[in-house]
């Protein structure tokens, strides 16, 4: 049987990737956010990675759930799915077991894949599907008009929590970390460059990619990132991390993070006390040293982490199970389920 | 050698209890394989426990296996037994009370110690008080028999207890005249690796069979003829068996890839063990974090061209209800099977019911027509999840598939299809992108286009948000989304042009019309047929397709005075005829997580008649 589904899969009527750029991954429909959103930073990213990917556009999907965050794939001229609250992780991993030839990319915000769809998304982490998954987060429900997320301060005061959120919030990079992912990153939607070497950087990836983008809602929780995201502040209060580099920062790069046990602190390269080669390196292949720099995230007296925290590889939740079906026809033949019908004890009756 | 008397019967129906541990399930269906073979028909219902291995000896651990065959054709697993065979008190006092009067009871005398008396609340052993004087009691020391013929062996005690099935299996063999050669078969196959427990298993099943041949226990062998069945090749099928392979079967007819997005649940879990046997077949089983994940997951594979199914039971069906609405939004193919079990909540969980019917018709937020589809016996679920596929392929809506747990685990023989003659039932996936639109609808079936992800210049995007007519864009108009509610409806309600017309047994016009849907199909008909051969004007009805409804079912509901709808639920189809038809329908309801039993509708259509006349 040559079925149309067959035919694409195995490529055979693929045709050269076209030279594409960002306004070919544009689609026609109206861009709906509030004017000002985070979003049009990451589509606008997104569209520009596309091009260098080399993948042709018919064979990408987005896939997403419900949110502000979740109309991203009406937006794009690939293929999209605007699912159900929380479950576009699971709509995801069943088109790319049905179709591991498919990129596809599941976009999500703090509501929909931390909250509703936390399940899903720590089962993705673990099973570690080849997709990537963009989850914005603006620690606040956007679509139905501001009330407190999982990844919310505590202490956050918004219409559900007149008196302050009593909740404390998920570290989405650190909850990947911990439900097994292979491929975990922190990026900003106001600093495009490195938005876009983390989205390329996942794209390459065998396994799961996790992005967390650190998105302003200018309507609903304006300048909760500005500390991390404005000329000002941002040299010192983020660390920028990156593979086999010492953790520097501040404006003159007088700062750095060097670990005290297992504990990092901030040390100053100016008292003479500690220079470059006494500061903490990164190495993104190691899971400890992943856990120790997520977990810097909120907490005050450091800056907080940026960069990919672990991108190891491991084996790919479709590809083993295409593994086993050709081990199974390989052993046993390609089944014939005519023959199945009449296998075992059967009898004739005259 | 004792002289034995063999007589001929027609049909017998056999029961074997014990604790869940004793392997009853193991031994009926061992049994019943053997019985097919030998050509007689057989329906099977299995009764056990939620628990896997409930305290020994309790009442509430037990487990029954119930097979009734004939050399007649045969449509329910017994509403009586003739046989009971009782491993130890709590077995017999639990099942007693289906043995027919004068029926024979084979007990373990071992099993019937001070300790399980009194689990089983019994004041004194009934073996010795007289109260069963009203059956023919065979008294066996199955475990000691077992034990000396291992007695050579190097086998440990609890082996030994546990292998006690095989003999009681072997003394049954004996009795109604069967072959042990097919249990030995599997028995070979089972313990290829461990040849100590083959070699003690095949003994002790051996020594049942010669020790109800040498001794005088029994007097009397049954001979029960082959029945007289179409003729073809067959084999023994469950209705979750059967439901798994009509899935493949349509998979194949449909060029597909099957994809299983599925999440544990009794009783329905089998469905999902049996599909991932079939890698060689290319089948893919997902075994999903939650039920969600298991439909959202399937209706992903159906985005990317798979077929695309979930199975589960009601509990499950709930979870999956928001799933099962985006699916009908966006218009993808995708079968949802429920195998009805006991509700509401996790209510029995190993037990049947046929109350989810209103959930299947209704059960979702806003307008969300579903067709929906029930099996009537453990082989029909084949050919109803076939239809399932078809009808979701052809008209690009999610299909609920209803079976339940008396089919699930019921076996019956099977006339194995001729798959070539099953129908091509291919889905056309639009590869030219000139003037697509994903919502532009065929005009005769009112189903949209499919286009497939990697099919170059058809990029488009679906959503649960509701969709422009033709476009499929966003859209919050009024009028559109009135217009797409009547579109969605009218799509449905057009399957009816599309499905067989139903069909009555009997006279087509009468007195009393019994409708049924669904796994009470063997009792009814069993019922219908008693009465119509005792001259009373009764018509039975039995509907696969409760939406959309056959269009002549208004017309046939007209032509009887009464109507009678039994079901294991409080009454919904009834509620649903009347509803549509404003017919003066009657429900006979019982809801005891059991099939019907066929005297008792016999006895309601008994009198329903009486109240005519």
């Amino acid at each position: 049987m040559s079925t149309l589904v067959e035919e694409i899969m195995k490529g055979t009527n693929e045709i050269p990737v076209p030279k594409y750029t960002a306004k070919d991954f544009s689609s026609d429909q109206d861009v709906r956010w509030c004017p000002g959103c985070g979003d049009y930073s990451i589509l606008a990213q997104t569209q520009r990675v596309m091009p260098d990917l080399g993948i042709p556009k018919n064979k990408m999907v987005f896939v997403s759930g419900i949110g502000c965050s979740s109309r991203f794939p009406y937006y794009m001229e690939t293929y999209g799915f605007h699912s159900i609250h929380g479950r576009a992780t699971a709509v995801a991993s069943g088109l790319k077991i049905a179709r591991p030839d498919l990129s596809v990319w599941v976009v999500t915000g703090d509501g929909d894949g931390m909250s509703i769809g936390g399940n899903h998304f720590i089962h993705l982490m673990r099973r570690n599907l080849d997709l990537q998954v963009l989850l914005f987060n603006n620690q606040i429900y956007g679509l139905t008009k501001g009330q407190y997320s999982p990844t919310s301060e505590m202490g956050k005061v918004t219409k559900s929590t007149p008196y302050g959120s009593v909740d404390y919030p998920f570290n989405p990079a650190a909850l990947a970390l911990g439900a097994s992912a292979t491929f975990v990153a922190r990026t900003l939607d106001r600093d495009p460059k490195h938005m876009q070497g983390i989205i390329k950087r996942a794209a390459e990836h065998k396994g799961t990619s996790f992005v967390e983008i650190y998105q302003n809602c200018n309507v609903f929780n304006d300048g909760a990132f500005f500390p991390f995201t404005e000329k000002e502040t941002k040299d010192d209060n983020v660390v920028f991390i990156e593979h086999g580099k010492p953790l520097l920062f501040g404006k003159e790069k007088d700062k750095g993070i060097k670990l005290n046990g297992f504990s990092p602190e901030v040390v100053s390269l100016k008292d003479g006390k500690n220079s470059v080669n006494d500061l903490l390196v990164h190495n993104e292949k190691d899971t400890t040293l992943s856990f120790i720099l997520a977990d810097m995230t909120y907490k005050p007296h450091l800056p907080r982490p940026v960069g990919i925290f672990l991108a190891i590889d491991r084996p790919v939740y479709e590809a083993e199970m295409e593994r086993q079906i050709a081990f199974a026809q390989e052993k046993r033949g390609i089944g014939d389920f005519k023959k199945l019908l009449n296998s075992g004890e059967t009898w004739v009756v005259q | 050698m004792s002289q034995k008397t063999i007589e001929n019967v027609d049909e017998v129906t056999i029961r074997f209890a014990g604790d869940s541990g004793d392997g009853m399930q193991l031994t009926g269906t061992q049994f019943t394989n053997t019985t097919a073979i030998l050509g007689n028909d057989l329906s099977t219902l299995p009764d056990y426990p939620a628990e896997i291995r409930a305290p020994a000896g309790t009442l509430f651990g037990v487990s029954g296996f119930q097979i009734h065959f004939g050399s007649t054709e045969i449509h329910t697993p017994g509403d009586h037994c003739d046989v009971l065979v009782a491993m130890n008190p709590a077995a017999l006092k639990v099942n007693l009370s289906s043995l027919i009067l004068g029926g024979s009871i084979i007990v373990n005398t071992d099993g019937f110690n001070d300790r399980n008396l009194k689990l089983a609340g019994y004041a004194q052993n009934p073996l010795k008080d007289g109260s069963l004087e009203k059956y023919t009691v065979h008294e066996v020391d199955i475990s000691k028999l077992t034990a000396l013929a291992l007695q050579d062996l190097n086998i440990s005690s609890k082996f030994v207890d546990r292998s006690k099935n095989f003999f009681a299996l072997g003394m049954m063999y004996w009795m109604y005249g069967r072959p042990l050669e097919t249990t030995i078969e599997w028995l070979k196959v089972k313990f290829k690796n461990k040849p100590d427990i083959l070699e003690a298993n095949t003994r002790v099943l051996k020594a049942g069979w010669n020790f109800s041949e040498t001794t005088e226990i029994f007097s009397v062998r049954y001979d029960v003829a082959p029945a007289k069945l179409t003729p073809g090749r067959y084999r023994n099928i469950t209705g979750n068996q059967a439901v798994a392979w009509g899935f493949m079967a349509a998979a194949k007819k449909a060029s597909m890839q099957l994809f299983l997005g599925s999440y544990p649940i009794t009783p329905a879990s089998d469905i999902l063990h049996e599909l991932s046997l079939y890698k060689s077949h290319g089948v893919k089983t997902f075994q999903a974090e939650d039920e969600i994940a298991g439909i959202t997951s399937a209706i992903g594979a159906s985005f990317g061209g798979a077929l695309g199914i979930t199975t589960t039971s009601g509990p499950g069906v709930a979870l999956k209800t928001e799933a099962i609405g985006l699916a009908v939004m966006v218009e993808l193919p995708l079968v949802i099977c429920n195998v009805q079990r006991g509700g509401p909540s996790t209510g029995l969980p190993t037990k049947t019911e046929q109350a989810d019917l209103l959930q299947a018709l209704y059960g979702r937020n806003g307008e969300a027509p579903v067709p929906v589809i029930a099996a009537s016996t453990p082989s029909d679920c084949f050919d109803a999840t076939f239809e399932a596929c078809r009808i979701a392929l052809k008209y690009m809506t999610p299909v609920l598939l209803l079976t339940d747990g008396y089919l699930a685990n019921g076996s019956e023989p099977w006339l194995i299809p001729d798959f070539d003659k099953m129908p091509d039932i291919s889905p056309k996936f639009v590869t030219n992108p000139e003037g697509f639109m994903p919502y532009a609808r065929d005009e005769a079936t009112l189903s949209r286009p499919w286009a497939i992800p990697g099919t170059p210049g058809l990029e488009h995007r679906i959503g649960g948000l509701e969709k422009q007519n033709i476009t499929g864009n966003v859209n919050y108009e009024p009028d559109n989304h009135d217009l797409m509610i009547h579109l969605r409806a009218e799509k449905i309600q057009r399957i009816a042009n599309d499905i067989p017309l139903a069909k009555v047994d009997g006279e087509p016009q009468g007195e009393l019309l019994v409708v049924g849907w669904g796994g009470t199909y063997g009792a009814i008909r069993t019922a219908v047929e008693r009465q119509q051969k005792k001259g009373n004007s009764v018509s039975h009805l039995h509907l696969r397709y409760l939406n959309p409804l056959p269009k002549n079912l208004g017309e046939i509901l007209s032509k009887f005075k009464q109507i009678l709808v039994p079901e294991i639920n409080l009454g919904q189809l009834v509620k649903v005829l009347r509803s549509e038809f404003l017919v003066p329908a009657k429900g006979f309801n019982r809801v005891r997580g059991l099939p019907f039993r066929s005297v008792e509708l016999e006895k309601v259509i008994e009198e329903t008649l009486k109240g005519i006349k």
